[in-house]
């Protein structure tokens, strides 16, 4: 296993009075994809939405352990959030382009960032899009809104929005759930090319899915990470009773 | 029981449908009334001409154009003002702090004070305190700013005119979906830079609805400029905002009580309470589409 990018430690997240993790340990190794699988309602957004602190914003949510990314604690208070956010990109499960154009979305975060030279920005746009696979299909309407694209280019344009960004790690929630075959396995291809640069943690509830684009798998179950490990040996031999039985469609 | 239920169920029907009945009667019956007083008064000439042999003849431009003067500074004051404390509600204040209570409470408090306090506000606050005292400050104790004029008015009826504002702002706020929000959070934006980009452009809407509202209502309304800085009548128009204007409303009250042959001016009163009225009606009706549009994208 490559080195640990993000490292949890007995990670325990309530809403108020009520437990949505309990003391998770996790190590997400660089440059690879790390699928987080279980039933619905078991903590896998919860936990994904602590990597980059966007739980920050649900004031009812109280965090006891760890979070280290490349050995930092991320929870700190010196820790500067905007900062960590720019490392850590995230595409969400319903696709959220603005209501802009193409070119304003992908162009959205180097803005923020102080980029303002026309060229420049012309020049990230386009390899963000490139690199998100969907340049061809939009290089020609690139000021027209983002909102006249199809459910999968859209999601493809949020991916394009966060790689422009350049983070280091690619949180993915759920990315292909509302997308059709097709789009989906696009989707798919698109994972595969980005773990060459990018450590890439995606949920699914898609069974196929976590076998297809991850190299480790998490399964969790109630809160609880039930097993870790290589998604060949999770899929094909898990150590633990209720791996199996939730990887075989017993239930879940 | 249920013949009882069905009763009382019948009772509220027909109660309502009178109600509607009764209400589109009398506005059928004012738009009826006027339309017949006023359309032989209601010219070209009518609205681009100054009153002429004291009021008694003549058009309503300076009242029109006053109208508008007030409008416009009243907008200038209570829109930036009404989006900023609509977004400080929402974006920033915790729903249950004391804070954001007292401004609630003071907007709630402030939609139902009537209008003519708001006149007395006006007179007591910006003329009689903030006007002496910028006299005395820079002035050297001449008289300028401490007596009715276009700032003062315009200022007295953004005060009424805020509640309208900050409560459309507030609830074009709240169509902006989270997701929206969260995806600029995640590509590294600061919350500002989330608001003005996002949260404001995708409010848009909201705030011309707000706008529209309180332009249509300030419009119509007398009683905050009455003391404030409405005029009788003016020989010219205004060219600064110290200067006094006439307008629609008040021109309307004037010949309608003030006159020197009020019957003889009849056809001058209904031209112009035609052209008030169909002011407001446009403004408003234009906020409603607006905000149905609003409302049908929220689904
Ligand atoms: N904002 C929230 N407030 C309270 N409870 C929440 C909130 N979000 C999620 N939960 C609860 O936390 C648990 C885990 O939810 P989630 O992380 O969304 O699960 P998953 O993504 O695995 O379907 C669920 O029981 C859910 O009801
Ligand atoms: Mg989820």
């Amino acid at each position: 296993m490559k080195e640990a990018k993000i490292v949890t430690r007995d990670l325990t997240l309530h809403y108020g009075l009520k437990m949505a993790l309990n003391s998770i340990n996790l190590h997400i190794p660089e440059k690879e994809v790390t699928a987080f699988i279980g039933p619905s309602g078991c903590g896998k957004s919860t936990f994904l939405r602590c990597l980059n602190r966007m739980n920050d914003l649900i004031p009812s949510v109280h965090i006891k352990g760890e979070i280290l990314i490349d050995g930092l604690d991320i929870y700190q208070k010196k820790i500067d959030v905007v900062n960590l956010r720019k490392k850590i990109g995230m595409v969400f499960q319903k696709s959220n382009p603005f209501a802009k154009s193409i070119f304003e979305n992908v162009a959205y975060g180097p803005k923020i960032n102080g980029i303002s030279d026309k060229k420049k920005l012309t020049e990230i746009v386009e390899s963000s899009l490139k690199n998100a696979a969907i340049w061809d299909e939009v290089k020609d309407r690139m000021h027209d809104s983002a909102l006249g694209l199809s459910g999968g280019q859209q999601q493809r344009l949020c991916i394009a929005r966060t790689l422009a960004v350049e983070p280091e790690i690619i949180l993915m929630d759920e990315p292909a759930s509302a997308l059709d075959p097709i789009s989906t396995g696009k989707i798919e291809e698109l994972i595969f090319e980005l773990k060459k640069k990018y450590t890439i943690v995606i949920v699914t509830h898609n069974m196929q899915q976590a076998a297809r684009v991850s190299d480790h798998t998490a399964f969790f179950y109630l809160g609880e990470l039930i097993e870790f490990g290589k998604t060949r040996k999770i899929f094909t031999a898990p150590d633990i009773k209720q791996t199996e039985e939730y990887i075989t469609g017993r239930f879940g | 029981m249920r013949l009882k239920n069905k009763i009382i169920g019948g009772a509220i029907t027909t109660a309502s449908a009178l109600s509607v009945v009764l209400i589109l009667a009398i506005i059928i019956i004012i738009l009826v009334v006027t339309i017949i007083g006023g359309k032989d008064k209601l010219t070209w000439e009518f609205l681009t001409s100054f009153p002429a042999d004291g009021m008694m003849k003549g058009g309503i431009f300076p009242a029109i154009y006053g109208t508008a003067l007030l409008v416009i500074v009243m907008s200038i004051a209570a829109v930036p003002f009404g989006t900023i404390t609509a977004i400080y509600l929402t974006e920033y204040a915790h729903e249950k702090s004391w804070i954001a209570q007292t401004i609630r409470f003071a907007v709630r408090t402030l939609a139902t004070v009537p209008s003519i306090i708001f006149g007395l506000f006006g007179l007591g606050f910006f003329i009689k305190f903030v006007g002496v005292g910028m006299d005395n400050w820079f002035m050297g104790g001449q008289l300028r700013w401490a007596q009715p004029n276009l700032l003062w008015g315009s200022l007295t009826m953004a005060l009424l005119t805020l509640p309208v504002v900050i409560v459309s702002v507030e609830e074009a706020i709240r169509t902006v979906p989270r997701e929206l929000r969260e995806a600029s959070l995640a590509l590294g934006a600061t919350k500002w830079q989330t608001i003005k980009k996002v949260v404001i452009p995708g409010s848009i809407s909201g705030i011309m609805t707000g706008t529209i509202l309180a332009v249509g209502r300030g419009a119509g309304e007398v009683a905050p400029i009455l003391f404030t800085g409405a005029a009788y009548y003016l020989a010219t128009l205004p060219t600064s905002v110290s200067d006094q204007f006439m307008n629609l409303g008040y021109h309307i009250y004037v010949m309608s009580t003030q006159s020197s042959n009020v019957d003889q001016t009849l056809p001058i009163q209904f031209a112009t309470t035609l052209v008030l009225l169909m002011l407001t009606f446009s403004l408003n009706l234009t906020a409603v589409l607006i905000r149905s549009r609003l409302r049908r994208r929220l689904k």
